[in-house]
């Protein structure tokens, strides 16, 4: 298994350093970064000497290898508007995306788990058609608008939770229902098939052959089995709710990596910008690292022979 | 005496579609092996997981008796009948590969039954594990209880599946066809070992299977089952010697026996194909296939007894269907 | 990285054709609106009327007759403005699927045909897209490059062809050796012949869910963006940039929220449901 945990960090290592590559030229993307940055009131000697300042003279492969080897060491360079290194702006924000997220999937997984349960066992039934149309519609609602709307609501209308900023738990509650509510609708039909695939199974027939109770067959028995893919995929799911929690920490401006990353977009912040796409690459990468770890630990058959 | 497993008429249904058991009626004796034989389809398996209670979903099941050692079955609500099941009443099925959870210990799934129905420790139940682990033949039992099933051979897992059956000394094993999906050399050592058994144990056994040759070489008493019903019942050398039901006739004389097998002359076969049944389904379903079929047939045949501990289903008296030459 | 494959959605329980259908009904009617919706209805959606700002619908108290669904914050009509939308998210969800579809599916039937160190190619082109941030990159694009109709379509295309790519390939892959590829090879077809006339029109049906799917998506993402102001440029009304204007008023007028809002779930639901359909009828296999 070393040999498989060697394999994908080389893996990893080589789609971190292409999506390096990759955000380096998405901020060259606007033309010439020195103009940007001068905005449109400067002279042409400005420029020249914004130019100079930040190095944008020297040749784009040198400035990219520059970028690169100080990455490497978490060295990403200074903000252009907030005065500080990118590494400690994203190093103060992290803490908040993440705790954002793993409110969000334990949230999710809370929800889904148990439904996805209930609908196997009792497939076809109306509970069954309920969960479903559930995630069908938890999967069409955008997450901007669920966020809106639990504002006026739980805001609001009822004033029991606040609707912006950073501080305490409770500015966490809303933003982790809505980010839930991106992963609910797969993780619930994920439990749901693997369930009924169990229960379907030969080894649960034995099981129940042996006389044991309901509740251990359907919870140690099945649910173990239907499990292994819905936890290495949760992990994958984190990843994805990472990336994608700029628009709710936006919405609920939680002070995050998301919302870093809209700030620098909106202030032309080039090495934040760049930053911020690395590291929630990088996370990502390692949460399909563990993924797979999770998946061999949890599966027997992958562990052994 | 009464029998250990008593079932009369049972019936079994899925749906409106199918009607998979018809009327089947057997007897296992206590300390007895009996085989339940019969093609595909025709409806064994289900009937012993109608026993047990384990039929798929959908599936309904009726009997004017199905009881054992004196206890009803049919009244029992699942949660009573979990209790015998693994317990006093054990099975075993066809396909060892997949009948493992191959998330837990070989040495887990089994201690569990004994846990489960007696209590106890987990040492104490896994040291019964060994015990009988080393009982069915497996060697170096202590490395077993650790392994999962993905590390044992088809051979091995059956084994494991007949010890797990055994941890609570059951008085009856229902086996499903156990040895069909093994190779004949390991065929052959189970059905050893399943006599072995019942030789030490006393264990009544209910042996399903469609090898006619497994029915000879460890059966106390036979029930022929055809298109959802069991249509002969007899002591094992007896029906060999002479079957009734002109099924069993066709079946027996389809076995080329060395020795006796004419080159000039074709295997016997019977012409046809096993009829679906539906329910409501009147007559013999054997019927379309028989070479003495009349019209009373497609009515209600009557059950002939064929002397002490035999009968069969038919309209045609004892002794009047003789041995086809082979 | 483990094969992408298992990542996407697992089948869900028989929609049934009542889905199937209440799906086609809503995608036939948005599309309807979308293309004559505007001629129905007596208002521009782009002309403003600071006089008659923010009035409501007319299930409210204090609506303006002739509006039907009231108006924004710059006095136009709301309803003009909801169906001009639907043309936007419509437009934005095709044209993204066509052409994340045209790139997904070539680089998933290429790697799932030839093997070896073209999949290796595809395949680690796929993880990498995977591992990259979609909306926060999406944004920068916009951000960096100006908003516009034309851009969020690009954008969005050369992103999302990641499942397009995952079921391509592993559809390719099941069927590149079966008989009647096989034969066809045998009678000393070419392989673009293979490719186009064997392989494509078989795993054609399974693309086309992944198509409804990815619509939606796309849809969904456009909404985002213009709801974050770097998506579609005013004054085109898209229902995101709707919400997002409504947002100020929010509290005093929510219906400027729910309309777009509901519109957009309508719309996403109803393709959504089409897909499921799709998959149902087509008996898709779990792709595992």
């Amino acid at each position: 298994m070393l040999n498989l945990i060697a394999r994908r960090l080389a893996l990893g290592v080589l789609v971190a350093f292409t999506v390096m590559t990759l955000a380096f030229m998405l901020t060259r993307l606007s033309g010439d970064l020195a103009i940007s940055i001068a905005g449109p009131q400067a002279s042409q000697a400005d420029v020249e000497i914004i130019r100079k300042a930040y190095g944008l003279d020297r040749p784009l492969y040198v400035q990219f290898f520059s970028w690169v080897g100080r990455a490497m060491i978490g060295d990403f360079g200074q903000s252009y508007f907030f005065k500080d290194s990118v590494a400690n702006l994203i190093g103060r924000r992290l803490p908040i995306t993440l705790t954002l997220g793993l409110v969000g999937l334990s949230l999710a997984l809370v929800i889904s788990i148990p439904l996805g349960i209930l609908a196997a066992l009792r497939e076809n039934s109306w509970i069954d058609r309920g969960v479903t149309m559930f995630t069908m519609v938890g999967q069409a609602i955008p997450s901007f608008w669920l966020a809106l709307i639990l504002m006026i609501v739980l805001g609001l209308n009822l004033g029991i939770l606040p609707i912006s900023g950073t501080g305490t738990w409770q500015h966490f509650v809303m933003p982790g229902i809505v980010l839930a509510f991106t992963a609910i609708p797969a993780l619930t039909r994920l439990t749901r098939s693997g369930m009924i695939d169990a229960m379907a199974s030969d080894y649960i027939r034995t099981a129940r052959a042996k006389g044991l109770s309901r509740a251990r067959i359907v919870l140690k028995h099945a649910l173990r089995n239907a499990a292994i893919p819905v936890v290495s995929i949760a992990a994958v799911q984190l990843g994805f709710m990472l990336g994608g929690s700029i628009v709710i920490e936006t919405v609920f401006a939680l002070h995050g990596v998301g919302y870093l990353g809209w700030e620098s977009i909106a202030k032309n912040d080039f090495p934040v910008v760049q930053a911020v796409v690395l590291v929630l690459a990088a996370i990502y990468i390692g949460l399909t690292l563990l993924s797979d770890i999770l998946n061999a630990l949890l599966d027997p058959r992958l562990r052994t022979g | 005496m009464s029998a250990l497993l008593e079932i009369e008429d049972l019936a079994v249904t899925f749906g409106s579609r199918s009607a998979a058991v018809r009327g089947a009626s057997l007897r296992v004796e206590k300390g007895e092996t009996h085989c339940l034989v019969g093609e595909s389809g025709c409806g064994k398996s289900v009937t012993a997981l109608a026993i047990m209670n384990l039929l798929a979903r959908g599936g309904q099941r009726s009997a004017t008796q199905m009881s054992f050692a004196g206890t009803d079955l049919l009244s029992l609500s699942d949660r009573e009948m979990a209790r015998l099941r693994g317990n006093r009443i054990s099975m075993i099925f066809q396909e060892p590969m997949t009948s493992l959870n191959p998330a837990f210990t070989v040495g887990s799934q089994m201690a569990e039954v004994l846990t489960r129905h007696r209590g106890g420790s987990r040492t104490a139940a896994l040291e019964r594990s060994v015990e009988l682990m080393g009982r069915v033949g497996i060697t170096a039992p202590e490395m077993r209880l650790g392994q999962f099933p993905h590390q044992l051979s088809g051979g091995l897992r059956q084994r494991v599946m007949i010890a797990m059956a055994l941890m609570c000394d059951p008085e009856l094993l229902v086996a499903d066809e156990p040895t069909t999906a093994l190779d004949v050399t390991v065929q052959a050592q189970i059905l050893r070992l399943l006599a072995t058994l019942k030789r030490e144990l006393g264990l009544a056994i209910l042996l399903i299977t469609h090898d006619l040759g497994i029915v000879a070489r460890v059966a106390d008493r036979v029930s022929v089952m055809y298109a959802g019903e069991v249509v002969e019942r007899a002591p094992t050398a007896e029906l060999f010697r002479s079957p009734q039901h002109p099924y069993t006739r066709g079946l027996l004389s389809c076995v080329p026996v060395p020795g006796r097998v004419r080159r000039d002359r074709p295997l016997g076969s019977i012409p046809g194909v096993v009829p679906a049944i539906s329910p409501g389904f009147a007559g013999c379903a054997f019927r379309s296939r028989c070479s003495y079929a009349d019209a009373t047939c497609a009515h209600e045949i009557p059950r002939r007894s064929a002397g002490a501990a035999r009968d069969y289903l038919c309209r045609l008296a004892p002794g009047i269907t003789e041995p086809q030459p082979a | 990285m483990s094969e992408p494959i298992a990542i996407h959605a697992p089948l869900t329980p028989r929609v049934g054709m009542a889905g199937f259908a209440v799906g086609i009904a809503i995608v036939a009617f948005i599309v309807v609106v979308a293309l004559v919706g505007n001629t129905f209805v007596p208002h521009d959606p782009f002309t403003q009327d600071l006089g008659n700002r923010l009035k409501p619908p007319f299930w409210m108290e204090g609506t303006q007759g002739e509006h039907l669904l009231g108006t924004d914050q710059l006095g136009r009509d709301y309803l003009a403005r909801l169906a001009y939308g639907a043309r936007i998210s419509l437009l934005i969800g095709i044209m993204t699927v066509i052409t994340s579809g045209l790139i997904g599916i070539t680089l998933g039937v290429l790697g799932g045909f030839f093997g070896g160190r073209v999949d290796d190619a595809v395949l680690f082109a796929i993880t990498t897209r995977l591992s990259i941030p979609v909306v926060l990159v999406a944004l920068a694009v916009v951000g960096l490059m100006g908003s516009g109709l034309g851009l969020v379509v690009a954008t969005l295309g050369l992103l999302l062809w990641d499942r397009f790519a995952v079921v391509a390939r592993a559809t390719t892959m099941q069927i590149r050796n079966l008989d009647y590829v096989n034969a066809a090879r045998c009678a000393g077809a070419s392989t673009a012949h293979l490719l186009i006339k064997e392989i494509l029109p078989n795993i054609a049906s399974h693309l086309a869910v992944v198509a409804t799917l990815e619509m939606a998506l796309a849809i969904l993402l456009e909404a985002a963006l213009s709801f974050l102001g770097l998506g579609v440029p005013p004054p085109l009304p898209s229902w995101g940039l709707m919400i997002a204007e409504g947002k100020d008023y929010m509290f005093f007028s929510p219906w400027v929220i729910m309309v777009p809002g509901v519109a957009l779930f309508v719309l996403v639901l109803g393709i959504n449901l089409v897909g499921d359909g799709l998959r149902n009828l087509l008996g898709a296999e779990r792709l595992r």
